[in-house]
């Protein structure tokens, strides 16, 4: 029998196996991504607070002799241009990508925790206003509202942080808007408000505490689409400089050198992929242990 | 009657709803241009480094307009922008319709070629996931989940590394040529079809879990037929809906992509004027990305509108 | 009808005129672990132009049965019967391409609402011609000649105009018409209808077992699945009730009501609520007391005397609702009284403005016109800033009480908040006390809503609401998602709760039996009007409106029973 009709088991026997599958064994246990993500998030943890420890040489420590040497034993990632250990300056760069990409996060959610609770919980002309408003910002898809921030600020990693998360907060807002819209509109608030609960004790008590798992988890999911973004600007000359330890900026040094030393931006890239991941699969994690529950 | 008008009313309010987007993003974006410390004239005639004399500088601001007031300069802009003129650039002295019309025809087959390649991936992809076993839908779960965290710059260098200094199989730049545009086209089309499929994934699954595939069963529909006549139907809408928005996406990538691969385009001419702070120019390309988004968001809701009448009605229906 | 005579199960060598023959079926669930045994060795028989009904409980294993019997159980099913015969041929063995062949052809489906049961983006032609398409190759336009015949035959007004429309743009009762087509398309010897009324409006429902006894009366085995044995006994000629995986009684419709064997059948037929005298409760003794002598049973309330002045009262209520700038009067010039100890029944079709009423009266809706008083004080005209501490004292049961329940709660601080909002002290003792009013383990306090039973949900639901020491109580649809033997208990907790606490209660259903059971006055509703109000009995057993009489005609109740009769419009 083939899988569809497995699946349509669900549905055949939905209300009979309703409650057995709402428990469905699978849902408690931790799947094999989510562990694989932890671990990178613990080495990223690491190479954030203790760069020296993950090492295998000076970050800086400079040899000529050895430029451009292709990934080996001695050295993971190969060597840069002035023969730098391209593994060692990858986890010094760490940090410095991470704190980007963290307050990147932070400035786009903090925006769209405004723009959302205003235009959910401020009554129908704010939520007018909002709308048309980030209607206005999703016409500046992608970088390009980065790009605008740039032009009118000049480049750097300052200015690129702030870009990314202007450019990310309308999506925020609306995601937040929605989240915020549907318990506004559950059942259980209009529960609470039957028992006679007042305006605050129900924000308090049941909107604020089922918000904040989906804020954390689009929190999570953010930081690796924002360390990718600022990486893209830092790539392209805008962000972060190069002499710099810091992913976007050593991809933008190793770009003179695609066709001879790949691993200059090929290793410094993977990282962005693998922190990109890492985030993924825990915002998703959090979203299903939360679902659980709805 | 009734049902005739209806329409044409949602039509005429997409209409005002496109027009006023574009507007604001005009003001927006002359207002942020123009409150930003910095004189443009100096930016016309090369930077603050080049040490125009005040003679040229009261020159360029008379040809620009540049000494009218703020007001004044706003109207002119958008007297001009009706008409279609989209002002001079400070850096090539010639007019921007005419830079970005000349950009705009190659950035937007690279767009569209990567949206469709990227449909037909994720449409491969999101299919494949519900193929019977547990492995299908592990693994292309987690090349839909890598896919979309890939970042366009690392893709291409990575393709040019394998397919162009590797193998030798394709052109590491563009050259005018067809096979130019393959890896340009993939680096665009993968993240994007991670993105999509994985959207059509939980739609395509949502739906083989509802009753009316069990109805299609009982009638003796193949498991095929289920994913092919119902499902997918299902599963594209809210990814057309997704499509306007993509090819925004796609055009912010083309920044990355068409400055790795050196190929002229919008994106580019995009990215040297911003680091020429070439204020007409980067506006221009701003407005221009914007029709498009625009235009393709009222088509998008069209095409979805017909596909899902529920849609049409509001989405009022539970 | 031809089954009726034939009450013992049938010899082996049973004639061939048998559409469906099932022997020692099994179906087992889940590899490795601990498998599921849904349904442990059921014998069951269809004949041709038979009407044979499934019932059960949720849980009984009755779905299953009727999915394996199209090969549908699924891929994690392993079923195992020693006869399993479709139209005469063993389907024991039969490859997935087989049984593509026969479903459709040899048996049709009708599952529950066609709403979601129909593909909602494709036009209901095309649904009902797929069948056709897939088993004869026919092409469009071929098929839609047929189609349109199969319209015409299941009664669908217009079928060349509804032929285009998708089910979300067809009422209730014409969906339900296309679905029952689409089962029937190649005219198939068996018609498989899983609950095929649940959740439909009595005059609806009277009308989609109307098709299906047509269906069998042209010659085909119908098997009815469903967990409301009033609703099949109307059209059933044999039954066959299952518990947990197993049959526990079959025979001729009217033998089975009228002497039921099995205490599970008696709980089935006893859980009818229509019509038991007000009061009196369904299921309240444990089994043993027979549902042939409910009238013997102590437990029989008189009614609280009337005339005492309301605690709720509703004046010339009115609201309407503007979407996409039509306007829809969804409650026009209501007035309703609730007196302390007595039930007001509120009952009427979907769409009718009964939860618009009961929004009104709990003040989360403000009415266009007129007032709802609260023991004589302004209620509706507060400012909710004054309305505010008096809210504990009107509360409110919902149809989905799992939504009305904040995710993060487990059952102990959903009460615990419930206890603090009427002003008691929330202790455990108070909450192990609320459970025991509702009968419900106190242990249950530390589990999370959802890991319960719908049931189990609703008592904690009704918990949360007397925990606010409420003096009335509005129940919307307070049993409509229940199994019919789970709903009995919840009535006859609400009835229980009432005597004890003196509420008023507010019951508000589409379905007639509940209402009359439950209430002393009742209220018909229609298009927000109240169309006919007065004693229970008197509406009941006089109408004033033809409406009313035909909401009572169609309701669903045992055809043959303690104090039924056959056509139930003879009474």
């Amino acid at each position: 029998m083939s899988d569809v009709e497995l699946r349509s088991r669900a549905a055949a026997v939905g209300p009979e196996c309703g409650r057995a599958s709402a428990l469905g064994a699978g849902t408690r246990r931790v799947r094999p991504g989510t562990v694989l993500a932890l671990a990178f998030a613990a080495f990223l943890l690491v190479a954030t607070v203790a760069p020296s420890l993950l090492q295998t040489a000076a970050p800086n420590a400079i040899a000529p002799r050895d430029a451009f040497s292709p990934p080996s034993l001695a050295h993971w990632f190969g060597t840069d241009e002035s023969g730098r250990d391209v593994y060692s300056r990858v986890v010094q760069g760490t940090g410095a990508s991470l704190a980007i990409g963290a307050s990147a996060t932070a400035i786009g959610l903090a925006i769209g925790l405004i723009l959302g609770a205003v235009a959910a919980l401020g009554g129908s002309v704010l939520d007018f206003v909002v709308g048309r408003v980030n209607e206005v910002l999703f016409a500046f898809p992608g970088i390009l509202l980065a790009l605008l921030v740039i032009v009118l600020w000049g480049p750097g990693p300052v200015t690129a942080t702030i870009a990314v998360g202007l450019s990310t907060a309308p999506g925020y807002a609306r995601i937040i808007r929605g989240e915020l819209l549907s318990i506004r509109d559950s059942g259980f608030v209009e529960a609470a408000r039957v028992l006679g609960h007042g305006p605050f004790r129900i924000f308090a008590r049941h909107v604020l505490p089922n918000a904040l798992v989906p804020v954390a988890a689009l929190a999570t999911l953010g930081i690796g689409q924002a360390v990718v973004w600022a990486s893209s600007l830092s790539y392209l000359g805008l962000g972060a400089q190069p002499p710099a330890a810091e992913w976007g900026a050593m991809l933008a040094a190793g770009r003179t050198y695609i066709t001879t030393a790949w691993w200059l931006t090929v290793f410094p890239g993977l990282m962005i992929v693998l922190t990109t991941l890492a985030t993924t699969v825990l915002g998703r994690a959090i979203t299903a242990r939360d679902g659980r529950r709805r | 009657m009734a049902r005739a008008s209806r329409p044409l009313r949602t039509f005429a309010l997409r209409l005002g709803g496109a027009v006023f987007v574009l507007w604001a993003v005009a003001t927006l974006t002359f207002f942020a241009i123009h409150l930003v410390p910095g004189d443009p004239a100096q930016a016309i005639l090369g930077g603050p480094g080049s040490q125009a004399s005040q003679e040229a500088l009261d020159r360029v601001r008379a040809d620009y307009g540049l000494d009218q007031p703020l007001l004044a300069q706003y109207a002119a802009m958008l007297g001009r922008l009706v008409t279609g003129d989209l002002g001079t650039s400070y850096s090539l002295k010639t007019p921007v319709a005419a830079v970005i019309g000349g950009q705009l025809v190659g950035t937007l087959t690279l767009a569209l070629l990567a949206l469709v390649v990227a449909w037909a991936l994720a449409i491969g992809l999101a299919l494949w996931s519900t193929a019977p076993g547990r492995t299908a839908r592990a693994v292309s779960g987690a090349v839909e989940l890598t896919a979309a965290a890939l970042p366009h710059f690392w893709l291409a260098t990575v393709l040019i590394a394998v397919f162009s200094t590797g193998l030798g199989w394709l052109p590491p730049v563009a050259n005018g040529a067809a096979s130019g545009l393959v890896l340009p086209v993939i680096t665009l089309a993968v993240p994007l079809a991670g993105f999509l499929a994985q959207l059509m994934r939980e739609h395509l699954l949502d739906a083989l879990e509802q009753p009316f595939t069990v109805s299609a069963l009982a009638r003796g529909e193949t498991g095929a037929g289920i994913r092919l006549r119902h499902a997918l139907r299902h599963a594209a809408i809210p990814a057309v809906h997704l499509s306007g928005w993509a090819v925004g996406y796609l055009i912010s990538g083309a920044v990355v992509v068409e400055t790795i691969f050196a190929r002229p385009g919008l994106g580019r001419t995009l990215l040297r004027a911003t680091e020429l702070r070439d204020v007409p120019v980067v506006m221009g390309v701003v407005l221009v990305v914007a029709v498009v988004y625009v235009v393709l968001t009222v088509v998008t809701d069209v095409v979805a509108g017909v596909a899902d009448p529920r849609l049409r009605r509001g989405g009022s229906t539970a | 009808m031809t089954g009726t005579t034939q009450a013992a199960p049938a010899p082996t060598d049973a004639p061939v005129a048998d559409v469906l023959a099932i022997e020692g079926l099994r179906v087992t669930f889940g590899d490795g672990g601990a498998p599921v045994e849904a349904v442990r060795g059921i014998d069951l028989r269809v004949g041709r132009g038979e009407v044979v009904a499934l019932v059960g409980e949720s849980g009984s294993g009755k779905s299953v049965t009727a999915r394996a019997a199209l090969g549908l159980a699924g891929a994690g099913a392993r079923v195992q019967a020693e006869r399993f015969e479709l139209d005469g041929s063993d389907v024991r063995r039969a490859t997935p391409r087989q049984w593509r062949r026969l479903r459709g052809a040899k048996a049709g489906l009708v599952l529950q609402d066609a709403l979601v049961s129909l593909d909602p983006l494709r036009p209901i032609g095309r649904e009902i011609g797929d069948a056709l398409r897939l088993h004869l190759g026919l092409r469009p336009a071929a098929a839609r000649a047929r189609v349109l015949g199969l319209l015409e035959l299941v009664g669908m007004p217009h079928p060349a105009l509804t032929i285009d429309r998708r089910s979300g743009e067809l009422s209730g009762g014409m969906r339900q018409r296309a679905l029952i087509a689409s089962a029937l398309a190649l005219d198939p010897p068996l018609v498989i209808a899983d609950e095929p009324t649940t959740a439909l409006d009595v005059g609806v429902q009277v009308r989609v077992l109307g098709l299906l006894a047509e269906a069998a009366a042209r010659g085909a085995g119908v098997l009815l699945i469903s967990h409301d044995l009033a609703v099949v006994s109307r059209i059933a000629d044999r039954v066959v009730v299952l518990a947990d995986g197993v049959v526990v009684e079959a025979g001729p419709t009217g033998e089975v009501l009228a002497s039921p064997r099995h205490p599970r059948t008696r709980e089935l037929i006893a859980a009818v609520p229509t019509d038991v005298p007000r009061g009196v409760p369904l299921l309240g003794a444990p089994a043993t007391a027979g549902p042939s002598q409910p009238a013997a049973a102590p437990a029989v309330r008189p009614p609280a005397p009337t005339g005492a002045p309301p605690v709720v009262e509703a004046r010339g209520l009115v609201k309407a609702f503007t979407v996409g700038g039509s306007t829809t009067v969804a409650v026009d010039d209501v007035d309703l009284r609730l007196e302390r100890g007595r039930t007001l029944g509120l009952v009427g079709e979907s769409g009718s403005g009964k939860t618009t009423v009961a929004r009104l009266l709990l003040a989360l809706t403000r009415p266009d016109a007129g007032t709802v008083r609260l023991d004589g004080d302004a209620w509706s005209e507060l400012p909710e800033r004054a309305r505010r501490p008096q809210r504990r004292r009107i509360g409110a049961i919902w149809q989905d009480p799992f939504g009305s329940f904040d995710p993060r709660w487990g059952v102990e601080r959903l009460l615990r908040d419930a206890i603090a909002a009427g002003g008691g002290a929330p202790g455990s003792a108070a909450v192990a006390d609320l459970l025991d009013q509702v009968h419900l383990s106190p242990d249950l306090a530390a589990r999370h809503p959802l890991d319960l039973s719908g049931g189990q949900r609703q008592r904690v639901a009704i918990a949360r609401a007397l925990a606010a020491r409420p003096d009335v109580l509005i129940c919307d649809e307070p049993v409509s998602a229940l199994d019919v033997t789970v709903q009995a208990r919840v009535l006859d907790l609400l009835d229980e709760l009432q005597r004890e606490h003196g509420l008023a209660l507010l019951v508000i259903s589409h379905d007639l039996g509940v209402v009359r059971h439950m209430s002393d006055e009742l209220a018909v509703m229609r298009h927000g009007r109240i169309l006919e109000q007065g004693p229970a009995e008197r509406v009941f057993d006089a109408p004033e409106h033809e409406y009313t009489a035909a909401l009572i005609r169609d309701s669903p109740r045992l055809a043959v029973g303690p104090d039924a009769r056959r056509d139930p419009a003879d009474r």
